[in-house]
Order: C-alpha cells, then sequence, then structure tokens
C-alpha cells in the first residue's frame, strides 16, 4: 500500500521524541505515509495526536528522532519551510482568523505563495459554495461547521501535497461530520495526500486506508483501517463495541 | 478661542497618535507594552538633531537619518532586550522594556548632555515653518496657527493612510494581522513570526521618530527626558482607544490632545498632566477595553 520513492516512504517520522518540559508528549513515534493515501491516527484524549502534528508542521521541536518529507530530511526545517515544502496543516479547533473575511483568510492560506492564482480560488469555491456567498463576512462569525470547512479551504489554497487534518469532526453536528469527511475524500481524490487525527475512530477508519493506533506518546498498534476496524481491542477502546 | 483649542488639541494630539500607533502594534502581535518606545521618539529627535543643527546637513536628509537609526534602535531593542524572554512570563519583558528605557535615556544623556537643546540652527533658519496663518470663524471664534501645526496634522494623516494601505494590502500587513490574531495559525500558514514581529518594531519606530522630529522642530528643543511624559500620554492615547487596535491608537490621541487642549485653556495648563491620567484612569475603570477595543474575550 505505502508507495515509497528511493530514499522511503512519501513522508515519515522516525523514532520522534518531544517534551514539554520535564513530560515527554511523544515517546519514539515513527509513522509512514505514502503518496496518495489517507492515514489516520485515533487515540484517546492526550495521547500526543495534535503534538506528532504540530511536530510535523515544524511548531514543535523534536528533541529526538527524524523527520523525512519527499526524500528530504525536514526535521530542522522551520514552521514556513515546512509550508513550503507543501506540508499544510488544518489545526484543532480550526483557528481561523476571527477578525478577517472569510476571503482574506483564504488569502492568507496562500501566503506562502508568491501569487495566488484564482484558479486555485475558484476551486476551493466549488468545494465549498458556501464561502463563496460569505466571502465578505467575518471569519469569527461563521457557524462552526463553516469555520472547519473555511479552515480546510484555507490549507487547500497553499496547494498542499500532505494535508494534516486535527480533529475536524469536533464539535459538529452528524450531518456536517459527514459532509467534511466526503470532502476529504474528494481532497483526496484528487491527488492530496492525508494524514487524520481523529478522537472518531470511526469515522477516521472508514475513510483511511491506514490506521495508528496511539496511547501516551507512543504508536501501539498499526494496520490497514479494515483490520483495525475489526480489531477487538481498538472495538472496546474505541469504537465502542 | 474654541477653534484655537481644536487646533492645538488635534495638533499635539496627531503627535500622541503617531507614538500611540508603536505601542498599539507592538502590544496586537507580542502583547508587551514596549515602554523604551518613547526614547525611540526620543532617539529619533535626537538624531535628526545631531544631522541637523550639529552637522549642518539639510533637513531632507537629517529626518530619514533620525527615522532610519530609530527604526534600527527599535528592531536592535526587540531582538536584544525582548526575544531572548517570548516564553516567559509577561512580567518579565516588561522589567526588559522599562530597563532598556532608562538604558536609553542615560545613553542619551551620556552622548549629548542632560539639558534641553535646540533643534534648529539659527543660521539657517525654517522659515516656511514659521509661516503664521490667521482665521476667523463665527460661533469657533479667532486662531493663529503655523505651518508647522498644519506638516504635524498632514504628515499624521499621510502616514494614517499608508499605515492603513500597509496593514490592508501588502504581504507583511497580512502576516501582522494574522500574527496578531492567531500566532500558531499565522506560522501554520507559513509567516515567519519572527520576521513579522521585527517589521512590527521598524514600523512603529519609524512613526515615533517622525514624531520626535515634528515636535522637535515645534518648539525647537529636544532633551534625553522628553520620550517619558510623550510616551506615557500616548501609552494613555493608546489605552484609551483599545490597546491592540490601531484606528484607536488614533482616535485615543486626538481625544487626548483634545481633552489636553481644553484643559489647559479653561481651566489650568499646570492640570494638563493631571488631566490627561484622569482619563486613562476613568477609561481603565468603565471601559477597559478602549473606545475601538474589542469587547470579546481573547481566545485561548
Amino acid at each position: 500500500m505505502v508507495k515509497t520513492n528511493e530514499n522511503g516512504a512519501f513522508f515519515k517520522l522516525d523514532d520522534v521524541s518531544v517534551s514539554y518540559g520535564q513530560i515527554e508528549a511523544l515517546k519514539g513515534v515513527t509513522v509512514e505515509v505514502g503518496e496518495g493515501e489517507i492515514v489516520s491516527l485515533i487515540g484517546a484524549n492526550g495521547a500526543g495526536k495534535s503534538t506528532t502534528l504540530m511536530t510535523i508542521s515544524g511548531i514543535l521541536k523534536p528533541k529526538k528522532g527524524k523527520k523525512y518529507f519527499d526524500g528530504e530530511d525536514v526535521t530542522d526545517a522551520s514552521a514556513d519551510g515546512i509550508v513550503g515544502r507543501g506540508i499544510v496543516q488544518v489545526p484543532e479547533g480550526r483557528r481561523i482568523f476571527p477578525r478577517m473575511s472569510v476571503q482574506e483568510n483564504l488569502e492568507m492560506g496562500a501566503f506562502r505563495r508568491h501569487k495566488a492564482d484564482t484558479g486555485t480560488l475558484d476551486h476551493v469555491f466549488e468545494l465549498f459554495p458556501i464561502l463563496k456567498e460569505r466571502r465578505g463576512q467575518k471569519g469569527g462569525t461563521l457557524s462552526g461547521g463553516e469555520q472547519q470547512m473555511l479552515a480546510i479551504a484555507r490549507s487547500l489554497m497553499a496547494e498542499p501535497r500532505l494535508l494534516l487534518l486535527d480533529e475536524p469532526s469536533l464539535g459538529l453536528a452528524p450531518k456536517i461530520v459527514e459532509d467534511i469527511f466526503a470532502t476529504i475524500n474528494r481532497i483526496n481524490s484528487e491527488g492530496i495526500t492525508v494524514f487524520l487525527v481523529e478522537q472518531n475512530a470511526a469515522m477516521a477508519l472508514d475513510v483511511s486506508h491506514r490506521g495508528y493506533v496511539m496511547e501516551t506518546g507512543k504508536v501501539v498498534l498499526q494496520d490497514t483501517s479494515a483490520n483495525l476496524l475489526e480489531n477487538e481491542e481498538v472495538q472496546k477502546a474505541y469504537l465502542g463495541g | 478661542m474654541v477653534l484655537q483649542q481644536i487646533i492645538n488639541g488635534l495638533t499635539i494630539g496627531a503627535v500622541y497618535a503617531l507614538i500611540a500607533t508603536g505601542y498599539t502594534m507592538v502590544y496586537g502581535i507580542i502583547e508587551l507594552i514596549n515602554f523604551a518606545h518613547g526614547e525611540i521618539y526620543m532617539m529619533g529627535a535626537f538624531v535628526a538633531m545631531t544631522f541637523f543643527r550639529l552637522w549642518g546637513m539639510p533637513l531632507w536628509a537629517a529626518a530619514p537619518a533620525g527615522i532610519l537609526a530609530a527604526v534600527m534602535l527599535g528592531v536592535t531593542l526587540e531582538y536584544v532586550a525582548y526575544r531572548p524572554l517570548r516564553r516567559s512570563p509577561r512580567l518579565v519583558a516588561l522589567i526588559s522594556a522599562i530597563g532598556a528605557s532608562l538604558f536609553l535615556q542615560n545613553l542619551a544623556m551620556k552622548i549629548w548632555g542632560a539639558r534641553r537643546q535646540p533643534f534648529l540652527d539659527p543660521n539657517r533658519p525654517l522659515e516656511f515653518f514659521q509661516i503664521k496663518h490667521h482665521v476667523s470663524l463665527p460661533v469657533l471664534g479667532e486662531a493663529t496657527f503655523s505651518n508647522m501645526q498644519i506638516t504635524i496634522l498632514v504628515t499624521a494623516a499621510v502616514i494614517a493612510i499608508l499605515l492603513n494601505l500597509i496593514i490592508k494590502r501588502t504581504k507583511v500587513g497580512k502576516a501582522m494581522r494574522a500574527t496578531a490574531q492567531d500566532q500558531v495559525a499565522a506560522r501554520l500558514m507559513g509567516v515567519n513570526v519572527n520576521r513579522t514581529i521585527t517589521a512590527t518594531f521598524a514600523i512603529g519606530s519609524a512613526m515615533g521618530a517622525v514624531a520626535g522630529i515634528l515636535v522637535g522642530m515645534n518648539y525647537n528643543q529636544v532633551w534625553p527626558m522628553m520620550g517619558y511624559m510623550a510616551g506615557l500620554k500616548a501609552f494613555t492615547a493608546a489605552v484609551l482607544g483599545g490597546i491592540g487596535n490601531i484606528p484607536g491608537a488614533f482616535v485615543g490621541g486626538l481625544i487626548l490632545g483634545m481633552a489636553e487642549g481644553f484643559a489647559g485653556a479653561y481651566i489650568s495648563s499646570l492640570w494638563m498632566d493631571a488631566i490627561a491620567f484622569a482619563v486613562l484612569i476613568i477609561v481603565l475603570i468603565y471601559r477597559p477595553s478602549g473606545i475601538l477595543g474589542e469587547q470579546i474575550p481573547k481566545r485561548t
């Protein structure tokens, strides 16, 4: 399943440890994502899922271990350098810019690109027609579902090659969660690799090809999503079975 | 009489507005009250005076030299005194700012002496700025004002428009707004936050230096402590308008200037400073977020 190039996986976290002061949040995490895949990372609150994404994005620096993207060692790349290479995150809680309009939020997504071409904007508006209607409205006035769409749309403006999604279903109504996951599928079918962090394990495993299970800063299980859905421990711990 | 106070109040208010913008921009981005900002204003005025009066350069060269020096000083200050403390408790950076303020006051005294000295060169009077105009309007009464006062108002207006364009239209301006609203999200968009903070200090320092040079020319004096009271007043103006809010800094500056002008004319000029700080206290009690400040709590 994992497509690799001569230097290994498309993206790889190799034995990465991260600490907040004395507290070790990640303890030797290894995760691989192949080009074109949707890979999910599931686990309980506080397991280290968001820390993993913030480390990939270069907001947190690993104390130990390496990061590779597209054959390059990007362990020491700055956060803006990571975005420039095409790894873009939709953070937990959406974190849209509340006092900027929808349009300005989208322009911020294209910040690293030299000239924002209108093609990308048109494409984003086609994916999320509601955002086109609301383009002049302040980001902070949108509903939760619209804010999540804006957060995803904003990340697409960067023309990502690897999209990191942190809890896109958080706090949204089931119908909207379904829409969001359908969109994730569509984005992936357009050639964007997706690494998805979710507490909603059922939805995440349903949409992804492979999955990792994380507990207290460690990856404890990895398999195809189909197998994980059948796994008894996973069912007991994360699927309410 | 009323018209005269309006004109005087607007002039001093425009100066407060220029300085207040530096406070408010820095606060908006790193939530630090840069107490050394008044000293940047003072240093800009001193360097321009040095080039102009002491070294005999023309004003069109001396003023940019003062602005450039202030920009370099402001950027260095951030790098040396604030950046290493970015992860420390806010009080630590505040103490560093007060220390930097005292250091710069003493540095100026060491270089130029503690006394007040003229900005202008008696051998090269800038006659244009001295020309006075007289107007008389019904109800508002009569007033006299100089070309220097007009220059201050026009400069402040032009800078306000330019700043608005920078903030709204340019890449660095968008980066500044994004960083002020959510620093982590800005970094996730690929904004280089360090560079954005440097740009913020540079722009704020340039505006402070412009104010310092205008004040130096208007009152024909500069002195090492000139930034102390001006800085406190401008800080008051920034809080009055809503700290972190750029249009608020301009509104706050103009209101404070007018309040001072009228207090000076109708109560007593001895009470001007007391009125300014009474305004600060009243705002902090009844509307701590300022006139244009956001009422919604900040996200955590």
